[in-house]
């Protein structure tokens, strides 16, 4: 019973950091229909930033919740930069192209990131800072619960509602909804796509910007690699929730994270990475949209 | 214009093949994964390869000749080891060939060192099948049986831990194949492998096996991987309240461990070539000439990839000639060469017989334990 | 396009003339060339001609290579002029091994669309990769070695060197492949692969069973992947679940979109550029001092993509810009 527990606590919190990532996945989809394989990367250049941030600044040393705040703004301001110049500079140019180049172009800026962090940031792993002191708030049926996992599953849920306001209850949540829904027909009405689609963008790679700060402090190893695994899963999440839909992604990367920390616990480990895909397959041969996904209406 | 670009493009590597070898120059060839997933372990071994190559030719290159060393990415893919052990022998002209780090790389190119009969040093593949492909395939670090055997030893003996669990990279050969003989020596000495468990190199999360192993209450974990993932492993296992010391092979060895580990990794212990607090005057050599050159203090690759160069530097001085069978000659004759890891000698089946020790670590030191001799 | 023999029997030729001409190495990146024309070229037709999105391929490579690799293990080759029957036959093996896990793998996903298709192929990719990892028989992690290739072998005065025989194996799989897939677009079979790419509620219409025709090309196409894998396994002697990753099948498509999606001749010409600019961009390395080569090759990815976003060739083939050059000369 209380190694239950304990795989629960642990696949919840897995499972938030995933959100957090596919988080970013699921806007940029639901607004261009586009899976950015660069926001992996993103998400890698954000722990960098941090990363820099606090040896510069000299707060490496220091754990403390001013020190989270700092990097958390350091980070989501490298990675919105970031992301807003990818689509700038990556994305635009194609946006009337075929869906396929855009997403070769989006795994080419995804190759170049990383191989471009190795040669400037050097491909052996760096130690993240200290970022907050973890201790064991309170223990129950024996099992202990740690300041860091609740942190990361705090800021998770206080993202995921800070989205909900702005994409259901502002106006650029609207114009954003009105874009995804069909860009022609929203510019129709003023809406000013390239601005929406931007502002998304920026939006998504801030997101990837706080996960990566939460991760490293979690698990403080980071290199230039460090996005390709988590992103995929956190992707594969993404679809498994709905893709475009945000509880979707929230939910599906909870499922994703108690499956793979239940098949280890209770079946076998070696066919970890090969279950999480097997259960998205599954899901995705039952309902072909996703969990919470709508199914499209096919029109002629 | 484009159609311009593209032949030019499409022509440069037979352009490459044209550049004019000087004939004062011997050329050695070195394969690694110097980008890619696995680019820290390559590019580790570089810098090893390097400080010996450059010392050297500070000392006046051999037999009048400067070295020059070509260094080849192979981005951790084994086709693409297969393809620069190629264009190193045929393009380059290297008279013999340093790499890989991993044994499956290693054994995608040493059949094509072999067949165009060009001697090929190994620095840290512990795979026994590597050099079992033929007679011009060396290798100057362990096998995978002896190190398996020292920890499955160490822990029987020393730590009179019976009940063992292992926690396996999985897609790690290196992981893979010590685990394997680890636990047939465990059991030949009486002990129980009470659970087997693997992560992938490049996972983070590691608590799901964790958790798993604690409820099985060990007396040890034997977790031989590399550092990379060790580092977060320890801290993750102190975390869930995991008390049972943590066993490792050489795979441990980099400053990067305990950086990343802190408290958690204190008090683990490895099977290593030497101990950094070691006294033996080639190793506190090689420290200080490390640290002077990169800044930082080098990691097991480091050492392993400075002793292949020294081996084979050695064996090019006393070859009569650059030929790839006086080369191989003198490889195999090596005897008691004073390296950082250790005397290494060459025996019949081209591996190196050395000792090992067993370290413990404590912050930035590897703490002697004991030595095993093979 | 029209006489398959004599084209192969040229290019038979062409390769006695390398064979005599250049070294090892640069005919080491010919045969990959060669492999990866065969892959790019199937993939085209699941991807540029059918309309769907496979992110999986190189798990199909992989099924084609082990199984192939695993055959020749129990049917040892014989090392004497016969050796291109047994590559054939291991080929054809490999191909059918790929081409059942194609079936399997498309019977119930083809009804998904886009890039629910493209996760579910990268999934699918994944999970014979995982499986291969920790199958003992051949080798996991390790990987499988001194998988018998070709050898050298004399037939009266003339010494036939293993690079031909192997060579004359890839490029009568090249031609084949070209040939089939071409002849099968131009049947009423590859007619209902373009209608399923064009519309598919239209093709539908017109009463076309869309999912068993997507199934079809994805199976012919897994069948060429296993085959691409059979070369590579018997001519590298050696295989390893990594060399199967996510980035082979990125590779892949990569050839296919810059060739030009439904045009073989592109894909030709993409597999070439694609395998042969890494190696062409190594002397820069000397040169700078860093490893700059992927930086390089993502960067001209990219510029590729935003420049000529159809592709080298569009949907257009060779002999078609030759007619249009043809017509505007006289």
């Amino acid at each position: 019973m209380q190694d239950f527990i304990q795989h629960l606590i642990n696949g919840i919190s897995l499972g938030s950091i995933y959100a957090l990532i596919a988080l970013g996945y699921t806007m940029v989809f639901g607004i261009l229909q586009l899976i950015n394989f660069a926001h992996s990367d993103v998400y890698m250049i954000g722990a960098f930033a941090a990363y820099y941030a606090a040896r510069t600044l000299g707060i490496d040393k220091n754990p403390g919740v001013s020190t989270l705040v700092i990097l958390l703004i350091a980070a989501m301001a490298a990675c919105s930069l970031l992301g807003f110049t990818i689509e700038r500079l990556a994305y635009r140019p194609l946006r009337k192209a075929p869906k396929l180049n855009i997403l070769i172009t989006a795994i080419g800026v995804s190759l170049f990131l990383q191989y471009s962090g190795q040669v400037v940031f050097g491909a052996d792993p760096k130690v993240f800072p200290a970022v907050l002191e973890d201790s064991v708030l309170f223990t129950l049926l024996g099992v202990e619960f740690k300041s860091l996992d609740l942190a990361v599953l705090f800021v998770t849920l206080v993202m995921m509602v800070l989205l909900h306001l702005l994409i259901y209850h502002t106006k650029l949540g609207r114009a954003m909804r009105a874009v995804s829904t069909n860009m022609n027909v929203a510019a129709m009405m003023g809406v000013n796509t390239d601005r929406i689609i931007s502002f998304t963008f920026v939006v998504g790679s801030a997101l990837a910007g706080v996960g990566s700060v939460l991760v490293g402090m979690k698990y403080p190893k980071i290199d230039p690699l460090m996005g390709m695994m988590i992103g995929l899963k956190a992707f594969v999440a993404a679809v498994l929730g709905g893709i475009g839909n945000i509880a979707g992604a929230v939910l599906g990367a909870l499922i994703m994270g108690l499956s793979e920390e239940m098949v280890v616990g209770y079946l076998s480990s070696t066919y970890r990475d090969a279950l999480a895909f097997g259960i998205l397959i599954v899901i995705l041969i039952f309902r072909p949209a996703g969990l919470l996904g709508k199914g499209g209406v096919e029109k002629v | 214009m484009r159609q311009l670009l593209i032949t030019i493009l499409c022509t440069l590597p037979f352009l490459a093949g044209c550049t004019k070898k000087s004939s004062n120059e011997i050329v050695i060839g070195q394969y690694g994964s110097m980008t890619g997933s696995e680019a820290t372990f390559g590019q580790s071994t570089d810098k090893g390869v390097r400080l010996a190559i450059d010392e050297a030719n500070a000392a006046g290159g051999i037999k009048g000749k400067k070295i020059k060393l070509v260094t080849m990415d192979d981005q951790g893919k084994a086709e693409e080891a297969a393809s620069v052990v190629t264009r190193l022998i045929e393009q380059e002209k290297v008279v013999a060939l340093l790499g890989e780090v991993a044994s499956s790389r290693s054994l995608a190119a040493a059949p094509i060192a072999q067949s165009k009969k060009v001697p090929m040093i190994t620095p840290s593949s512990t795979n026994p099948k590597v050099t079992e492909v033929g007679d011009f395939v060396f290798r100057t670090c362990f096998i995978d049986p002896f190190q398996g055997t020292v920890m499955a030893k160490f822990a029987t003996e020393n730590l009179k831990a019976k009940k063992v669990a292992i926690l396996r990279d999985v897609k790690s050969d290196y992981s893979v194949g010590l685990a394997d003989f680890f636990t047939a020596k465990l059991k030949e000495l009486g002990g129980e492998v009470i659970e087997d468990v693997s992560y992938s190199s490049g996972d983070v999360d590691f608590k799901a096996q964790l958790t798993k192993l604690k409820t099985k209450n060990p007396e040890a974990i034997f977790i031989p991987g590399y550092y990379t993932e060790v580092g977060l492993i320890a801290r993750q296992a102190r975390e869930l309240g995991i008390k049972a010391p943590l066993l490792g092979g050489d795979g441990w060895d980099s400053p990067k461990l305990s950086e990343i580990g802190q408290k958690a990794i204190d008090g683990g212990y490895f099977s290593n070539h030497y101990s950094n607090e070691t006294t033996d005057p080639v190793a506190v050599e090689f420290q200080k000439k490390f640290k002077a050159k990169y800044n930082e203090m080098p990691d097991g690759l480091s050492a392993a990839g400075y002793d292949a160069a020294k081996v084979l530097l050695k064996a090019i001085e006393q070859a009569p000639d650059l030929s790839g069978a006086a080369i191989r000659d003198q490889i195999a004759k090596i005897t008691g060469h004073d390296g950082v890891t250790g005397k290494i000698s060459i025996n019949d089946k081209r591996n190196a017989t050395k000792s090992a020790v067993v370290v413990q670590v404590e912050g930035q030191t590897n703490k002697f334990v004991t030595t095993v001799n093979p | 396009m029209k006489k398959p023999l004599l084209a192969l029997i040229g290019l038979i030729f062409v390769g006695f003339l390398i064979d005599l001409s250049f070294d090892a190495f640069i005919q080491l990146t010919l045969i990959y060339v060669l492999i990866n024309m065969i892959l790019a070229m199937s993939l085209n037709l699941v991807s540029g001609f059918t309309g769907q999105f496979s992110l999986g391929h190189a798990g199909f490579m992989a099924a084609g290579a082990y199984a192939s690799a695993f055959l020749s293990t129990i049917f040892p080759m014989n090392p004497g002029p016969m050796q291109f029957v047994y590559f054939l036959f291991y080929a054809i093996a490999g191909g059918a091994v790929a081409g059942l896990a194609g079936y399997l793998v498309g019977l119930p996903t083809l009804r998904l669309r886009g890039d629910y298709l493209a996760i579910v192929t990268l999934g699918f990719g994944e999970i014979i990769r995982v499986i291969l990892l920790n199958t003992k028989t051949v080798g996991g992690a390790r990987g499988m070695y001194g998988i018998t290739g070709p050898t050298d072998f004399t037939l009266g005065s003339w010494t036939i060197s293993k690079f031909l025989i192997g060579y004359a194996h890839a490029i009568f799989w090249v031609v084949a492949c070209f040939v089939v897939i071409w002849r099968i677009i131009r049947s009423h079979h590859g007619r209902a692969f373009l209608s399923v790419r064009e519309d598919e509620i239209a093709a539908e219409a017109m009463g076309i069973h869309t999912t068993q025709t997507k199934v079809r090309a994805f199976v012919l196409s897994s069948f060429f992947a296993g085959v691409a894998g059979s070369i590579f396994a018997h001519y590298a002697n050696y295989l390893n679940p990594a060399s199967f990753s996510f980035n082979r099948s990125v590779d892949a498509v990569i050839m296919v979109v810059l060739g030009g999606m439904g045009s073989l001749s592109g894909s030709l010409m993409a597999a070439t550029i694609i395998t042969i600019l890494p190696e062409a961009l190594r002397p820069l390395q000397e040169i700078t001092g860093v490893d700059l080569r992927m930086v390089i090759y993502s960067l001209a990815l990219i510029l590729l993509m935003i420049l000529r976003p159809k592709g080298l060739m569009g949907t257009k083939e060779v002999n078609e810009f030759w007619r249009k050059y043809v017509r505007k000369t006289s």
